[in-house]
């Protein structure tokens, strides 16, 4: 029987996920992407071998910044296309607006009926992405969920610079000055809560909205986005998989073409 | 190709730093426009231009030099040719499109100007590009405040004359125009020792209206719905090179050009897949060698088949009314057709929206990229109006900051791609 194939190779992870014909997850998994998609790639096929999905029997499609490295792909589509096709799936919802806090990058996508009718993704720079929060977290000395976590005790500081790289210096100076972590922490989570929901505004709507990609398992980021954007903003627990089931659903289009 | 070297230390150039640019240009040329497939054979002769293209050209300027004629050096549509033309002086572009440029430029310029005026200053003072040492005069224009200020340092470097552009399109700037064309007149007469009659200045714009006439049918073959006869990478490079051309010649190699393409509109023979989606660009200028946008877009399943900025629609379309008897009548003709340019620099510019939308309609145009340089401030913030516009049209569209160096160029392929998909 025919199964499809999700890959999502992302800066930091790599998502794999496997759709039985009736659109049933038979099989997740996440790898560190490491230094070389290509190798990343390699061993995600082994995995897939190893479960009794060889890529080879099966259609399989790729997505994600390194979606062109995977040479045994059928096809490479664009992780915007997938986040909204795999947080269709995952909520049961043809109208939504999907938020997925990407590694590099921050894609907010409007669907309506099934279709994607606009899209924003942060420019290069790294404010608003998960990038912002991985590098703050090392400098406090924290694993990023462990300080999504603590932020919730915290209050009353904030960080002005959306700059990766000069809000990296306030948080140092914060901490020079003995403010206490868990307030740092609630700075830093707020200031990318405000960017995300800024970037947000601009799709103007009052849909169903979810978080989809790592940061959607962090309660605490999902609060305080929705207390920004003033609506509950939704998560599922396979929701960091949204990306790779969109493309394992894009599998079983090409399949369907052919 | 002939050994340039000695003439472009003639000309002064910093030869050394130069051979970089000359070393990273075919490179950049096989990549974009020698891998693309089912181009038309007319697109040779622009192949060859470029393969020399700080020699076949600037070699002509310093022959016409030589023989006593002025080489006039320009930023912006605005700047009327006719009248150089009518005073036997020649009109060369000289709008910096790499990135290349940019550093040179930095020395003087804050960073937060655009990479065009950037990449401009820096190919005249880091003297890396014959035409900005080749050119007699510099010709401004009163359009962005970066360019303006960047005016102010090349003037110290070379001779500069500013027009002043009206910001606005009441009847008293159409006037304004008409005067300000009327005193750069009076500078090239004296400029070019050379008399303008209305004879040779009918002449004149006989001679311009003719290359935007041969332009415009290289962009109407590309109207055709079920065909795409040009790729828009090889269009874009027609337009950018009009702005170096002798007018006559580019006139005779486009008209040959879309003799080609209406053929291959009447065989079917398309550069694209049937069904490949067709995108409009909109926004600031792309000054060569920037091939940046249009060749992502090109190889990301799309095809481009419409600009609507100062390299492409804005430069060729309405003409200048021909046949008439007097200096005063031509240069308010000259006037009226020059403000019919719908640049982002007036206010209000309702014409640009309009424009937008109706080319979306004559081109057939699946989605519009409204595109902006970076630290544009005219045109990132006209995209509001212009994104709403086509939005309320029903038209799809995705607006884009970009600079002229390739660090984005991945994410702009991820964004690009995913319009493109969403496109359907
Ligand atoms: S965009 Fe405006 S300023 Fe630039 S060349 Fe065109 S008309 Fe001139
Ligand atoms: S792109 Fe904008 S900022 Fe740059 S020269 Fe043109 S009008 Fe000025």
């Amino acid at each position: 029987m025919m199964h499809y194939i999700g890959i999502d190779i992302g800066s930091t992870c790599a998502k794999t996920v496997v759709l039985d014909p009736k659109q049933e997850i038979v099989l997740s998994f996440v790898l560190p992407t490491g230094w070389s998609s290509v190798d990343t790639a390699e061993e995600i096929r082994s995995r897939l071998c190893g479960a009794g999905y060889d890529p080879a029997d099966n259609c399989c499609v790729s997505t994600g910044y390194g979606r062109v490295a995977v040479p045994y792909t059928q096809k490479a589509v664009t992780e915007i296309t997938c986040h909204a096709k795999g947080a269709m799936l995952l909520h049961g919802s043809r109208d939504l607006t999907v938020i997925d806090i990407g590694g590099q990058d921050t894609k907010i996508i409007r669907v309506e009926d099934g279709q994607i009718k606009d899209f924003i993704m942060n420019d290069k720079c790294s404010a608003g992405t998960g990038r912002f929060l991985e590098v703050m977290a090392n400098t406090l000395g924290l694993r990023p969920d462990d300080m999504c976590e603590l932020a919730r005790q915290g209050g009353g500081v904030s960080i002005s610079s959306l700059c990766t790289v000069f809000a990296e210096s306030e948080v140092i100076s914060l901490i020079g000055r003995g403010e206490k972590k868990e307030n740092i922490a609630f700075a830093v989570v707020d200031s990318i809560v405000k960017k995300v929901a800024s970037q947000a505004k601009r799709l103007e709507d009052d849909s169903l909205v979810c978080l989809t990609g790592g940061l959607c398992e962090s309660d605490y980021i999902r609060t305080a986005l929705g207390r920004q954007l003033r609506t509950e903003v939704k998560a599922v627990a396979q929701g960091r998989y949204a990306g790779a089931v969109g493309a394992a659903l894009c599998a079983a289009e090409v399949t369907k073409k052919r | 190709m002939a050994d340039r070297r000695e003439m472009w230390k003639e000309l002064g150039m910093d030869v050394d730093t130069h051979d970089g640019l000359c070393a990273a240009l075919p490179v950049a040329f096989g990549d974009v426009y020698l891998s693309q497939k089912n181009r038309p054979e007319g697109m040779a002769f622009w192949d060859f231009v470029v393969s020399d293209i700080h020699g076949i050209r600037p070699a002509e300027l310093l022959e016409a030099q030589k023989e006593g004629r002025k080489v006039f050096g320009t930023f912006c549509v605005f700047v009327p040719d006719e009248i150089v033309v009518a005073a036997n002086g020649i009109v060369t572009g000289l709008c910096g499109g790499s990135q290349f440029w940019v550093p040179d430029g930095e020395k003087v310029l804050p960073k937060s100007t655009c990479p065009l005026v950037k990449a401009s200053v820096g190919a005249r003072l880091g003297r890396t590009c014959p035409f900005f040492r080749i050119a007699d005069m510099y010709v401004g224009e009163t359009t962005c405040d970066g360019k303006k200020k960047a005016y102010e340092i090349l003037g110290e470097d070379v001779p500069m004359y500013i027009m002043d552009l009206p910001q606005m399109k009441r009847e008293c700037d159409m006037l304004k125009w008409k005067d300000e064309i009327v005193a750069f007149a009076k500078k090239v007469e004296e400029f070019t020792g050379n008399t303008i009659t209305p004879e040779k200045l009918d002449e004149a714009i006989r001679l311009i209206n003719n290359k935007r006439k041969a332009l415009a049918r290289v962009f109407e073959a590309r109207k055709n719905p079920d065909n795409i006869p040009i790729s828009g990478t090889d269009a874009l490079l027609v337009t950018q090179i009009a702005f170096f051309d002798d007018p006559a010649r580019c006139a005779e190699m486009c008209n040959k050009l879309a003799d080609e393409l209406e053929e291959r509109n009447r065989q079917g023979v398309s550069v694209f897949e049937k069904g490949t989606k067709r995108i409009m660009i909109t926004g600031t200028p792309m000054a060569i060698p920037n091939w940046k946008l249009h060749h992502i877009v090109e190889t990301s399943g799309a095809a481009v088949v419409c600009e609507e900025m100062c390299t492409g629609t804005r430069y060729f379309e309405n003409l200048v009314e021909e046949g008439l008897g007097t200096l005063d009548e031509q240069y308010m003709a000259l006037s009226k057709r020059y403000m019919k340019n719908n640049c982002a620099c007036f206010t209000p510019n309702p014409g640009r929206v309009e424009d937008i939308l109706r080319l979306a309609k004559e081109y057939h145009v699946d989605g519009v990229i409204d595109v902006n340089l970076k630290f544009c401030c005219l045109y990132d913030t006209e995209g509001y109006s212009v994104e709403r516009a086509l939005k309320e049209a029903g038209i799809p569209v995705l607006g884009i900051e970009t600079d002229y160096d390739d660090g984005d160029s991945e994410q702009l392929r991820t964004r690009i791609g995913a319009f493109v998909e969403m496109l359907g």
